[in-house]
Parts: C-alpha cells; structure tokens; sequence
C-alpha cells in the first residue's frame, strides 16, 4: 500500500495502481475518454486526464502515471483546466453536435464534461469540421457515425480484448481517421452478432448495434 | 467497390502467394509483403488483404488499418484513363477543386475510386510541374494544362465513345 495526497484528500490504495484510477476510485473526478481499467498501456491519446504532481515542471495525463508512495497530486489547478478545456473543445470542433436526435444524450461523455468544465458544447471561435460521411453501414451488425466518434479507442480495446484478432481498428489518418471494419466477422468467435462489446465501450454513440 | 479479379490479377496473386513462405510472416513484414502486391497488381484487391492477413494471423481489418494510413497503397485499380487531378498550390488557386469536383461528378465516383468498366480512375496529386499552365490534369502520361469544366465533358465523352468503337468493331470482327 502507497499513501498519496490528491487535493485535498489523502488516498492509501496498492502500489502500482494507475494514478487516474486511484483518482477515480476514490471520488476525484477526473475528465477522461480512452482509459479502461486494466490497460497496459494506456495510449494517453485524448489528453483529457491531465494532472499537476509536485516536483513535475509540466502537467501529465494520469492514465499514463503509476502512484508512488507520498505523491502529492493536484487535479483543479488553472493549468490544468486550461489544457482540458482546450482539448475538450478541440474534440467537440469535429463532432457533430446534435443532442436532441442522438442515443447517447444525457449519458455522453462528452456533456458530462462540457458540464464538469463549463464550457458550451458548441464552440464560438473554433470552426467545426465535419467529415462528409455521416453513417457507415458496412458493417454486418453495427453502424458507425464517424461525426460522433471520437477517436477515444475504446471499441478497438475492447474488441481486441474479447477476441485474438481485433475486427475494428483505426483507418486512415489525420482528420479522416475513422474506425475501420473491414473483412468478415461472421466468421470470427465470438460473433459480432452476439458479442456488442465494442458498442458498449463507446463512450458517445459512435457505435451502436444495427437495430 | 469490390472489383473482381481479372484473369491475370488472379494468376499473379497466387504467384505471390507461393513466395510469402519466403518472405516469412514476422509482423513487420506486413509493409513490404503490401508493397510488393502494390509492385505487381497496381492496388489492394480485397482479396490480396486476406492473403496477407492469413499469412500474418492477423485480421484483415488490421491489414486494411495500416494500409489506408498510407497514400503509396490505393485500394481500386487505376483506369484505362488514369486521370491525376493537380491540387498544388497554384492548380489550387487555379480552381483545380473545381476540375476534380467535375470528374467525380461526371465519373459518379470519389478521388482515388474507378468506375465499374475500370475506364477511369481519379486521383488527386501535388504539383507535376508545370504551375504555368494550371489547373494541370495528367491522363495517364499526357498532360492536359488550363484545365476547364468543359474540357473534362469533352475527354470524358471522346473516351467514351472511344470505347464503343473499339468494342464494335470487336463485334464486327
Ligand atoms: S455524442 Fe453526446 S455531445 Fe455528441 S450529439 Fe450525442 S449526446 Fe450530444
Ligand atoms: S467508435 Fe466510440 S469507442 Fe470507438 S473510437 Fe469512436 S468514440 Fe471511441
Ligand atoms: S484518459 Fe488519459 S489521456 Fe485519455
Ligand atoms: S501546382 Fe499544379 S502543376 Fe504545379
């Protein structure tokens, strides 16, 4: 067992565990969309976890730090909710806000943290850049809205999890990075059919079972 | 789209299948077995992405993954007509978005697609060298400078009907 100080509080919890984690776990609520709970390695790539810790120059994502024995951790500083914000924000000028006529809303990752930082969900001084494809059928048993994506990983994890060979993967690259399914997963155990994990991962409605 | 595979692209995926065992199936040899099935079919057939993702034991949408993050791999065969769209700075000012706009329009498909018949393919490219004369459009290996709506009626149209007299007197003979 470590003991650690984050804000205010003091959190004894085992060696080795994700800092985010121990955050999470313990009521400090911490912005963030590609961690899952048992990664390897986290790929960090959302950059929504950001955290101060004493004696680091610059802030880090929790996801990607192991708790230590007396680190004195900082989650509400200014600098941090400046990177957050600004993150959050640059994720929402490629997303196609539209709450009303989406599953997810009012259990969306994303208007939990909108909320969380106060800040609108539709940006005035970023312009929104939407990808000209709005739904992508391709797949058997799911559909994927490539405007709501955000990238986060989550369904490749999962998927990869449940399965030796991933059947999602990200495609292409830049602002056309999408998630790719591409072959033939009827033929994969366990069935997609059946399986929906990834669906079940994705933090906003990106991807969700054909009805 | 998924083209079927020609007589030819049949013959020489299965000559490639015969020298994988050579080339071994370590991960990292997912690139180079791409570029050498690029080398000799001109593109990625469906059915090259399955070959290699058998031979790797990967799926193939980790195959298609790295394929598409690079511009070398194309996924369509090029055309008869390979049409190569500049969009280099000058083209660009030029209203080279408006010839590529144009073909996709008349063609009824996207940038880096090809028709059906494979008659055309499209593309778009970085300057080709010769700003002077944009909006540049390369057709195979010709270059076609000053590019305007109405030329590209006009190359499609002549390919067009190209075509058909070839096929007639096919028929004829
Ligand atoms: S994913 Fe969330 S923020 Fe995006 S449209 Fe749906 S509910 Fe709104
Ligand atoms: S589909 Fe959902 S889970 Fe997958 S990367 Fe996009 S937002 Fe994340
Ligand atoms: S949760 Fe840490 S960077 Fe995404
Ligand atoms: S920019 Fe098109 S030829 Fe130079």
């Amino acid at each position: 067992m470590v003991t650690l100080s984050v804000d205010a509080s003091k959190i004894e919890i085992a060696a080795g565990t994700n800092l985010l984690a121990a955050c999470l776990q313990n009521d400090i609520y911490v912005p963030n969309l590609c961690y899952i709970e048992g990664m390897d390695h986290p790929p960090a790539s959302c950059r929504l976890c950001f955290v101060e810790i004493e004696g680091k120059d610059a802030p880090v994502p929790a996801c990607t730090v192991e708790v230590r024995h007396d680190m004195a951790v900082r989650t509400d500083t200014p600098g941090v909710r400046r990177l957050q914000k600004t993150a959050l924000q640059l994720l929402l000028s490629v997303h196609d806000v539209d709450c009303k006529n989406c599953p997810a809303n009012r259990n969306c990752a994303l208007q939990d943290m909108a909320k969380f930082l106060k800040i609108a969900l539709k940006s005035k001084h970023l312009d929104l850049f939407l990808k000209k494809s709005k739904i992508d059928l391709g797949h058997p048993f799911l559909e994927y809205y490539p405007n709501r994506c955000v990238l986060c990983g989550r369904c490749i994890y999962v998927c990869r999890a449940q399965q030796a060979h991933t059947q999602l993967t990200f495609a292409k690259r830049g602002f056309d990075t999408v998630i790719g399914f591409f072959g033939n997963p009827q033929s994969s155990p366990p069935s997609c059919d059946t399986c929906r994990a990834c669906a079940e991962a994705c933090p906003v409605a990106a991807l969700l079972p054909k009805p | 789209m998924n083209f079927v595979l020609d007589a030819q692209e049949k013959s020489l995926l299965e000559q490639i299948k015969t020298k994988l065992p050579e080339i071994g199936n370590d991960r990292s040899k997912l690139i180079p077995v791409l570029q050498l099935i690029q080398a000799k079919l001109a593109y990625l057939p469906a059915e090259a992405i399955h070959v290699v993702a058998a031979h790797l034991d990967i799926s193939p949408s980790e195959v298609y993954g790295v394929a598409t993050f690079y511009n070398q791999f194309r996924f369509h065969p090029p055309g008869k007509n390979a049409v190569k769209v500049c969009l280099g700075t000058a083209c660009h000012v030029k209203g080279g978005d408006i010839i590529l706009e144009n073909f996709e329009r008349k063609l009824e498909i996207k940038e880096g697609e090809t028709t059906a018949d494979r008659e055309f393919s499209v593309d778009r490219v970085a300057c080709v060298g010769c700003c002077a004369l944009a909006p540049v459009i390369v057709v195979g290996e010709t270059v076609h400078g000053h590019m305007q709506p109405s030329k590209v009626e006009g190359l499609v149209l002549r390919a067009r009907i190209e075509k058909e007299k070839q096929e007639r007197e096919k028929q004829q003979k």
